[in-house]
């Protein structure tokens, strides 16, 4: 191809429909791998540190299942409003690749644990919701790594290195019906899931060291026509915006070969961060015949209804169901509940300034939190971190007019780069607000007499004066008095000595 | 003293107890025996003498100081504490190798203990060392064996049956009171069978499968062999019983009562007295030779005498044993055998530089015919468009098989005797040529897997001096019930004549000009070039 289609236009939905269906791998959070003993702590591990006879395939070894790992399906079932199965089993999918030391990977063809779950998410046009047609367990593969003759890592390799600490990492995949029409409702949709296996507990989810790996089924028809188009799988997209741009220009693309009377291949296809384009990666026809078989060493599991209402009884409050309580129990708008639920962390910070007890309304909390938190958090400072029972205590002091909110922010800002003390702060900032009327009485007369210039100007009609009375009010308390008071009494005063 | 070869495991574990005789001694008894002999009998793949006669001190000071300590010590030490062992080459030992009888694992040395092996150690039975066997199991002869084929004692020109061969034919020549085999459709009871020991193929779920190379894993069992009921059910004992490690393993209780089985054979007999005993029709089969007929009829003739009452039944399904039999073990076994890849461990080819190549010559170079084949055959019946009409009407005929069992269960029977073998031990060569005859040397005892049933063969006489397998088949979970029913048969005919016959050839084996079993294969096959012999130039 020789012009590459616009990253990210919107001309190929004028006029095709665009069908989508993602299916998403998680690594699911559990202490030892799927079938065997060993440890899941791989992240900067020696290659083949974590493995044993058991992920490694020797002979004779046989895989044991993992209890939690199940647990964390039958969860996310429960999350997304699924069924779940009550008779579950495993199945062998068969292939050759020197990645899988068993020769098959264990996995669920016929009978997954989860079926027919649904996932509802806003989305710029509006809320909208995703079927999910399965969730199931599986076992992850080793690494390859290709090495040239000096060593260095390529893809055209000299020889080939594997590392098995991956090899039988529990892996749950989710797969969508192709009810996905547009690139952002793809990307919202793994946002969507990624929140939820996070606050569930299922899966830290970083796309970025592969906990989380997005694969899209992207097709287009044109708008009206029930049959879809010929559809190319995309891999290799490691972050949510690259979801949404890979999906976004193999739209585009696929409309241009079919405008320029060319045809969609079936075929699997990789996203290029740094081109921002898609690439060929295999022609889809050549895909294996996995000779599916029911897994004999691992015999059928059976779901009790005791064991799923336990399972179901330790969810914690689900995103969707917390957005819509933040909205009616505190009052804030949509898309406030939206930015607070959406960011762990924000509703950890959220949830425990208001546990903190401090009375301060919630409101105002949320305001901190998705205001000045999230700039932070956001801004070239990030690496920091707010206490909640620090952040209730603060914005206490801004609610009772302790402290101005200029300073306030200034307050947190050192609390979020240090971790230090609210109190200790503003203490040793000489923050905290004079709101003594007597004692401001002092200061605002003290400036009145040293400024008849000011004065005689406010007085010939130049209002604009008071603001640098204020000024030098403040200046003098170094910024400890209360701005609105200040201003206050020196309109009384002035209007009084007339 | 007598030579220590010839005792039973309980006789060596009283000697052991009594301090007359060293597990050192016994173990160096049978050492040199099986190194002596192996030449012309190929039983062994690999002898462990030097950690053999460290394990058998070991024992020896764990007896000592049992000794010391008084006789409640003395009781409580294991009955296999010090008694010699033999391993079948699939059964994973530390350290040790473990070829499956095939070329693409030569060099593989296994890094941990199998369930099964690292039971045995903790009751203190030294390890001899481990017997041939058909490659991955696949086999009735242990001709398929990539290290040669294991001759019979009774007739080196013969086979010992197999996969277990060379664990029968040990148990068989005195190099070892007890053995270790595997059995997927047959291949401990019916070289038991040939061989003239005692076999036994647990109910599935019974021993743990953990670091045993699978063949087909929903068929698999390992189980004893020994000379007599008492000591394969002290082996039994010892490996049985629920294993983390294996899902499939049951948490079924294992009887201490196996410990306990009677020691005089007019007890031992009187267990026949009102047992329903189950004669099925449809396994004396069109085929089966005559004698073999003739010793079975017999042997259950006197368990009748004795007091027991037989019928015959119908397992109406019987015929179609053997045809899913070909489809359920291949099907898994194309799959359990993937990962012999050359990738990580055991035999390589990578001349090619590219790895589906290496794949290629690795795996085509490393699996003999008789593995490629089931490969094959399991690989097309699990091919999409296959599935439903051979892998999954094979599981339905399967339960089908299962179910003929049931009913003979709730009609109120006790066990099932059958023949092992529809014939005595063939000779050398004669279907190796013939895949499906030599399945066929199967068609008794692989329904019994089909069904996860347990099953074993006791010695029931000779035929043309050809030792004859009974065997008795139990519901699951019986193996207690047909170890006893066993025992009455040992009871009853303890003084029969041919008890006390030696294998016919074994002396044979004591010289050293006696051919081995691979040259008496080389010579046959020059000799096949001759006419009328098949041509194979």
């Amino acid at each position: 191809m020789t012009s590459a289609p616009a990253a990210a236009g919107t001309g190929a939905l004028a006029r095709y429909e665009a069908v989508i269906g993602i299916e998403i791998h998680c690594q699911l959070k559990t202490a030892s791998k799927m079938f065997c003993a060993c440890d899941t702590q791989i992240e900067g591990a020696e290659p083949n540190s974590h493995c044993c006879p058991v992920c490694l395939g020797l002979p004779g070894t046989l895989p044991t299942i993992n209890k939690s790992a199940v647990e964390w399906v039958i969860a996310t079932g429960f999350a997304i409003d699924g069924e779940v199965a009550t008779t579950t089993r495993w199945d062998r999918k068969n292939y050759f690749y020197p990645d899988i030391p068993k020769g098959y990977q264990i996995s669920q063809y016929q009978l997954p644990l989860v079926a027919n779950g649904k996932l509802t998410f806003d989305t710029s046009e509006g809320p909208f919701t995703v079927r999910v047609r399965r969730a199931h367990l599986e076992e992850d593969t080793g690494r390859l790594i290709h090495e040239d003759r000096d060593g260095r890592r390529v893809s055209l390799a000299r020889r080939s290195l594997i590392d098995f600490d991956r090899s039988g990492m529990p892996l749950m995949e989710i797969v969508t019906e192709p009810d996905i029409r547009t690139a952002e409702q793809a990307r919202r949709y793994a946002e969507e899931l990624r929140l939820l296996m996070r606050t569930i507990g299922a899966s830290d989810a970083e796309m970025e060291n592969g906990q989380m790996r997005v694969e899209a089924n992207v097709s287009i028809r044109p708008i009206g026509r029930e049959a879809f188009g010929t559809r190319v799988e995309v891999k290799n997209m490691n972050s949510m915006r690259a979801v949404e741009r890979a999906i976004a220009f193999e739209i585009e693309r696929q409309a241009e070969l079919i405008d320029g009377g060319g045809a969609v291949h079936m075929e699997t296809r990789g996203w290029d961060d740094p081109s921002q384009s898609t690439y060929h990666m295999r022609p889809k026809e050549e895909e294996n015949d996995y000779r599916y078989f029911p897994e004999p060493d691992l015999p059928p599991l059976t779901t009790t209804p005791e064991w799923l209402a336990a399972i179901k009884a330790r969810l914690p409050e689900l995103p969707a169901v917390r957005r819509t309580r933040y909205q009616t129990e505190f009052g804030l708008s949509g898309y406030d509940a939206s930015v607070l639920v959406n960011d762990l962390a924000s509703t950890a910070l959220f949830e425990g300034a208001l546990a903190a007890g401090e009375g301060v309304p919630a409101k105002l909390l949320a305001n901190w939190v998705t205001g000045e938190y999230m700039r932070l958090v956001k801004g070239e400072e990030s690496g920091g971190s707010a206490d909640p029972v620090q952040l209730a205590a603060l914005v206490k002091l801004v609610a009772d007019g302790a402290i101005s909110g200029t300073n306030a922010k200034e307050v947190f800002a050192e609390h979020f780069a240090t971790g230090r003390v609210v109190a200790a702060i503003v203490e040793a900032r000489g923050f905290r607000q004079i709101s003594d009327a007597g004692a401001l009485g002092t200061a605002v007369d003290e400036v009145l007499a040293a400024n008849p210039a000011a004065v005689a100007d406010y007085r010939a009609g130049k209002g604009a004066a008071v603001g640098f009375l204020v000024g030098q009010v403040m200046k003098a308390t170094r910024g400890q008095a209360n701005a609105a008071m200040v201003q206050t009494a020196l309109r009384e005063r002035l209007a009084k000595t007339e | 003293m007598a030579d220590p070869t010839r005792l039973r495991a309980h006789e060596m574990a009283a000697l052991l107890r009594s301090g007359e005789i060293s597990s050192r001694a016994l173990t160096e008894a049978h050492l040199s025996a099986a190194e002596r002999q192996n030449h012309a009998l190929n039983a062994w793949l690999v002898i462990y003498r030097e950690n053999a006669l460290a394990q058998a001190d070991a024992a020896d000071k764990r007896i000592a100081e049992a000794r010391r300590a008084g006789t409640a010590a003395l009781n409580a030490l294991h009955p296999l504490c010090g008694i010699p062992i033999a391993l079948k080459d699939l059964v994973s030992v530390k350290g040790g190798q473990a070829t499956a009888g095939s070329k693409i694992l030569k060099g593989y040395i296994a890094p941990f203990d199998s369930t099964v092996a690292a039971r045995l150690k903790d009751a203190g039975a030294v390890i001899l060392g481990k017997t041939n066997m058909d490659e991955f199991a696949m086999g009735s002869s242990t001709e398929h064996s990539a290290y040669g084929p294991t001759a019979n004692p009774w007739d080196l020109t013969r086979v010992p049956g197999g996969s277990s061969g060379g664990s029968a034919a040990a148990v068989a020549s005195f190099h070892t009171p007890l053995a270790i085999g595997t059995d997927t459709g047959g291949s401990i009871r019916q070289p038991a069978s040939m061989c003239g020991v005692v076999g036994i193929k647990p109910t599935y779920g019974r021993v743990s499968r953990y670091g045993i190379v699978a063949f087909a894993s929903s068929l698999d069992q390992i189980g004893p062999f020994a000379r007599d009921a008492r000591d394969a059910a002290t082996l039994l004992h010892a490996v049985a019983g629920r294993d983390d490690r294996d899902a499939t393993s049951a948490p079924e209780p294992v009887p201490t009562e196996l410990l306990g089985l009677a020691t005089s054979d007019d007890e031992a007999a009187a267990y026949l007295k009102g047992k329903r005993i189950a004669l099925p029709k449809e396994y004396f089969v069109e085929g089966m030779e005559p004698g073999v007929a003739a010793r079975i009829r017999e042997a259950v003739g006197a368990m009748e005498q004795a007091g027991a009452r037989v019928e015959e039944v119908s397992l109406p399904h019987t015929d179609y044993g053997l045809a899913t039999y070909y489809i359920i073990a291949p099907a898994e076994a194309s799959s359990n055998l993937a990962r012999f890849d050359g990738v990580r461990y055991g035999y390589n080819d990578r001349s090619s530089g590219e790895f589906i190549a290496d794949y290629i010559k690795t795996r085509g170079a490393g699996f003999g015919p008789e593995v490629k084949r089931r490969i094959m055959l399991g690989t097309y019946a699990l091919s999409a468009g296959y599935y439903d009409a051979y892998y999954l009407k094979a599981q339905k005929v399967r339960t089908l098989i299962k179910a003929d069992f049931d009913a003979v269960w709730a009609a109120g029977f006790d066990a099932i005797c059958a023949p092992t073998s529809p014939t005595v031990a063939f000779s050398l060569g004669a279907r190796t040529e013939d895949p499906v005859a030599m399945y066929l040397s199967d068609a008794c005892t692989l329904p019994i897997n089909m069904a996860g049933l347990p099953g074993m063969s006791i010695p029931a006489g000779l035929s043309d001096g050809l030792p004859v397998g009974l065997q008795i088949i139990g519901a699951p979970w019986s193996e207690l019930s047909m170890l006893r029913l066993a025992r009455a048969y040992e009871g009853i005919t303890a003084r029969a004549p041919w008890r006390d016959l030696e294998p016919a050839e074994l002396q044979l084996t004591d010289d050293p000009t006696t051919p081995s079993p691979i040259e008496r294969k080389e010579r046959q096959k020059s000799g096949a070039s001759a006419p009328g012999a098949g041509g194979h130039s």
